[in-house]
């Protein structure tokens, strides 16, 4: 869609632009966010510090961040796609060299009034990315290989990168977001039939290969795949942690233990109960009905996006948003099969509750972007 | 790139259909997770509810107060004393070496056990308690408490700890405590969860371990709310354990203490019984041991000494200690013949000094012989031909069958260590036990006491009991538990001819108090409180056909593990018994002059009630006795505390 066509159509300007943002969406991230505010109060053992006031203060700024990206025409983001990924790209390198080490991973960068974590901005850069490439890209040669391949290359790198901090949630939500992004762009289904196939197959030959004399992996590495697959067989380290997990989701029950109740957080059992494991926190104290609930707020989120996605005719736009809210989808479905004992441990947070300032900042700003998109909808 | 408004359509169509596929998987991955949070949180809740609630709570048991044990006069022989000891928590302390340094300054602390806390407190997590020194005396504990605000992280604690105020004296039938160990784990069936915190004390012998489930009580417990490093966050609720149970014995501590000095020096055993109801009123084993030792941690020095002490200062001899009985089994011979009818009371057997069974000669002690003897002279001489010949006539059947009357050869029902069964053999033990046919010789042997007989003193004094009354005198050892009285000791009548009874009590009076009796020498001159008894001196070795051509070795001149056991058994008054009681002294010679003196002092110490007057000893050993008084009275029993001495 042309500059020209935008003008033939409504589209509002000014303070206006207020009224037409995506509200629904809005209210439905404060929710959530109030969620984590009462859960990090909670495990403070009652008190705003040190978790929920900083949050709170940073999903104020997030806010206001995001109401002013979503002012922003989305062609000017479009046009600052490409150099906004390279920067981003940029910055995971600077990580790699002169990134601060902290809990044995390397992913921050201190700008000296707050620290960045590249990783997380690249989820949103990567998305735009492609989302611009594939505007670019006429629909003919979606499916060419050397058009298919390019932003292959392009998901790899960054994924690459933050694979050796190492980060492996972030990287497999990259991976997965610019999977998802590409597949909606319609990259013909055969190519991703034959890399899940592929993929399958491999995983099959190496545990198949197991005990055979043509075996793919040292047996160290079969051990440390166990472990990451089933952290019981490690009782005292990552087995410990997803053990208590699992208590503290169960015992929660129908209703939950009550507001500040919850022993398996109150008394230390959870591990990391303000970032990743806040999940369970929330579903020890307030039961199925509250975890149901953050559930089905997340993905009204997700619902609305695809709404707002699907109605809209710019390709970049559409594209966008539906990569954002598969980003999002993915970071809390990630975390919430991680929590339940679906999924191995991987170390991604719940989006927008758990504790934690890049992660926040990062994604209301690609709400944003979303608010942005919707708001410059044709309509 | 320009877009065509067709090419728009057709990617608007393509992210449409594509974004309802991915929105479908979506759809379905959140479906799976509310699923699995339902069976979680639903369906499995309760389950994971019991695993949080053992994360979070701790059950302590609280230990009750051990039971005590009194004397029959309520003197506390088994007691609990407050023990003080030293805590520190190392997170409140600051700087360890520092504070340790100044509580080294007020009290005195072992270097080992600091070292040994010091490498505790740097094992365990820094809000766990660590004792720093145990048995601190009231003034340590005071000067501690003085200074707590210059010791940070300790404090004092106080616990109960057992204490036995009459330390040696009453060692061997009250036992000891100490901590449980893996092998009475394994030796015990028992699953009171109290045995499972370390260091718990149990009774290990005596009555402290046969009354064990009477004075342990019953643990109480306290549910606390721990966090994920152990921390204690708070105590949810605490239910009262069930104290133990006290328990007063029949024994008379200050006889006891008197028994046990008297015995001082020698390794013997002596019984004492109150012939009112079977009451124990003294079982003294000499040489003893103190308990409190034991209950401490006994030292390696301490117990290698207790070990090689040929006297065997850990054997209760009174109980376990089993004897040959010597003469003082004749009254089982001659009741036994009696009650056969085949021998009649004034019928004579004639003594040359020995006897020969087959072509085995058998000797008397008096070897010119007593001539012709009856009945009553043979128990007051001691002449063994009599019985030899009697005890041919009656078979050991029958002998055997007496012996058991009397309560010898059968295990008296004492909570106590390794109470002795002893023997009273028979044909049929013999053939079950030795794979041998009785012979004659082995009767004859068994008439005077020795060959297969085997005795404890307390079964010699229970013996006595039943000859002085007649009646199946059962010993008795707790009075009462909880203030509930236990079934009195005094039998039914034995059913033994009253006749024969009172004949062989004549005899065994003149044993005493005729001029010839063999125990003369230890009579009571006091009016109503003759004495009546019998001698024995049991062989331990056999004399050879050499030996008694160079004529018998004296005892003395024999090293002490080969001379004779002394024996005496008796009962006074002899008109109207109340008391009866054994004496054994291991090597002590013979009976008459080894164990009848010391017999007649605890009897008369057991009639008054404490120091008898002088009068009631024979004027020729009056000035010995006031000096032996003294030196007695004068005595401290190894680590008592001097209680009840005044």
């Amino acid at each position: 869609m042309s500059y020209l066509e935008y003008n033939t159509k409504f589209v509002p300007t000014g303070l206006r632009k207020l009224w037409y943002l995506n509200w629904p969406i809005i209210m439905l991230l404060i929710a959530v966010s109030a969620f984590g505010f009462l859960m990090l109060y909670s495990v403070a053992g009652g008190s705003p510090t040190p978790w929920m006031e900083p949050q709170m203060k940073r999903f104020a700024m997030g806010l206001v961040l995001m109401i002013f990206v979503a002012m922003v025409p989305i062609w000017f983001w479009r046009n600052m796609a490409f150099l906004a990924f390279g920067g981003s790209i940029v910055l995971l390198l600077a990580v790699e060299f002169f990134g601060e080490v902290n809990m044995g991973a390397q992913r921050w960068i201190n700008l000296g009034f707050m620290r960045l974590q590249p990783s997380e901005l690249t989820k949103i850069t990567l998305v735009m990315f492609l989302a611009a490439y594939y505007d670019w890209l006429p629909n003919k040669k979606v499916s060419h290989p050397f058009w298919v391949i390019l932003p292959v290359l392009f998901i790899l790198a960054p994924v690459a990168m933050v694979l050796s901090q190492p980060d492996l949630g972030t990287a497999l939500l990259l991976l997965m977001g610019g999977a998802t992004v590409m597949f909606m762009a319609g990259v013909h289904w055969a190519y991703f039939a034959t890399v899940i196939g592929g993929g399958v197959g491999a995983i099959v030959a190496v545990f198949q290969s197991r005990g055979t004399p043509w075996q793919l992996l040292k047996d160290y590495q079969y051990r440390r795949i166990d472990t990451f697959l089933d952290p019981s067989n490690d009782p005292l380290g990552a087995g410990y942690h997803i053990t208590q997990a699992k208590i503290a989701l169960g015992s929660g029950g129908w209703t939950g233990r009550g507001f500040m109740q919850g022993t398996q957080s109150r008394l230390n059992f959870l591990p990391e109960k303000h970032t990743d494991f806040i999940f369970t926190t929330l579903a020890e104290e307030f039961g199925f009905v509250g975890a149901f609930t953050l559930l089905v707020l997340y993905l009204l989120i997700v619902t609305f996006c695809v709404f707002t996605a699907i109605t809209n005719r710019d390709r970049f736009a559409s594209l966008l948003t539906l990569g954002i809210a598969m980003t999002f989808f993915l970071f809390f479905a990630v975390n919430m099969a991680m929590v339940t004992g679906l999924a191995p441990v991987v170390g991604v947070p719940l989006p927008l509750v758990s504790y934690g300032g890049s992660a926040m900042l990062v994604l209301l700003v690609a709400f944003g972007l979303v608010q942005s998109a919707h708001v410059h909808k044709p309509r | 790139m320009k877009r065509t408004p067709k090419d728009n359509v057709e990617s608007a169509r393509i992210i449409g259909r594509r974004a309802l596929v991915v929105g479908t998987v979506q759809l379905g991955i959140v479906g799976a997770l509310g699923m699995r949070l339902r069976a979680m949180q639903v369906e499995q809740a309760d389950e994971f509810r019991l695993l949080a609630e053992e994360n979070r709570i701790n059950i302590r048991l609280l230990p009750p107060a051990r039971g005590m044990v009194f004397d029959r006069n309520g003197i506390p022989i088994a007691d609990n004393e407050q023990n003080y000891r030293v805590v520190m928590v190392r997170e409140d302390a600051g700087d360890i070496g520092e504070v340790l340094a100044k509580l080294t300054e007020l009290v005195e602390i072992d270097p080992d056990n600091l070292a040994r806390a010091m490498e505790e407190m740097q094992r365990r997590s820094p809000f766990v308690p660590v004792t720093i020194a145990d048995r601190l005396s009231w003034e340590d504990v005071a000067r501690i408490n003085l200074n707590t605000p210059t010791l940070p992280g300790i404090s004092a604690e106080v616990g109960l700890s057992r204490v036995y105020p009459w330390g040696a004296d009453l060692a061997h039938v009250v036992g000891y405590v100490g901590p449980v160990s893996d092998y009475d784990l394994s030796r015990i069936d028992d699953d009171d969860p109290l045995l499972q915190i370390p260091k718990f004390q149990i009774g290990k012998t005596g009555a402290e371990n046969k009354l064990e489930h009477t004075l342990r009580g019953s643990a109480g417990t306290r549910r606390i709310e721990v966090n994920a490093a152990g921390r204690i966050m708070r105590e949810l609720d605490r239910q009262e354990g069930e104290p133990g149970k006290d328990i007063q014995l029949t024994l008379d501590s200050r006889l006891q203490s008197y028994v046990q000095a008297r015995l001082d020096g020698e390794s013997a055993g002596a019984v004492v019984i109150d012939l009112e109801n079977g009451d124990l009123r003294a079982v003294a084993s000499a040489p003893a041991f103190d308990p409190n030792l034991f209950v401490r941690g006994i030292s390696t020095t301490d117990w290698n000494a207790l070990n090689a002490d040929k006297y065997r200062p850990l054997a209760a001899k009174a109980v376990q200690g089993t004897y040959p009985p010597g003469s003082t089994f004749k009254m089982v011979t001659a009741l036994a013949a009696m009650e056969a009818g085949v021998v009649a009371a004034d019928e004579t057997v004639y003594c040359p000094g020995f006897t020969d069974v087959f072509n085995v000669r058998f000797h008397c002690w008096k070897r010119g012989g007593h001539g012709n003897i009856n009945l009553h002279e043979s128990l007051k001489q001691s002449c063994d031909c009599y019985y030899y010949e009697i005890a041919q006539r009656v078979g050991i059947d029958k002998m055997a069958e007496m012996a058991r009357k009397l309560g010898l050869g059968i295990k008296h029902d004492l909570p106590l260590s390794a109470v002795a069964r002893g023997l009273a053999p028979d044909k049929a033990w013999k053939r079950e036990v030795r794979d041998e046919e009785w012979r004659i010789g082995d009767t004859v042997n068994a008439s005077i006491g020795q060959g297969y007989v085997l005795a404890s003193p307390l079964q010699l004094a229970v013996m006595s009991a039943r000859i002085a009354t007649g009646r199946e005198v059962t010993p008795r050892l707790v009075r009462l538990i909880d203030g509930v009285e236990q079934p009195s000791g005094l039998g039914q009548s034995l059913g033994i001819n009253e006749n024969t009874l009172r004949r062989i009590r004549a005899s065994m009076n003149d044993v005493c108090n005729h001029r010839r009796g063999t125990a003369f020498q230890s009579r009571i001159t006091a009016e109503d409180n003759a004495m009546a008894g019998k001698t024995g001196t049991s062989q331990v070795r056999r004399i050879t056909a050499e030996e008694r051509a160079a004529g018998v070795t004296k005892n003395e001149d024999l090293p002490w593990e080969r001379r004779d056991h002394a024996l005496f058994v008796s009962f006074a008054p002899y008109d109207k018994p109340r008391y009866a009681l054994s004496v054994v002294v291991e090597h002590g010679g013979g009976g008459s002059r080894a164990a009848a003196p010391i017999a007649r002092d605890i009897m008369l110490q057991a009639l008054y009630g404490g120091p008898p007057p002088l009068e009631a000893y024979p004027s020729n050993v009056r000035d010995q006795i006031a000096e032996q008084q003294r030196r007695i009275e004068a005595r401290v029993p190894p680590g008592s505390k001097g209680l009840g001495r005044a």
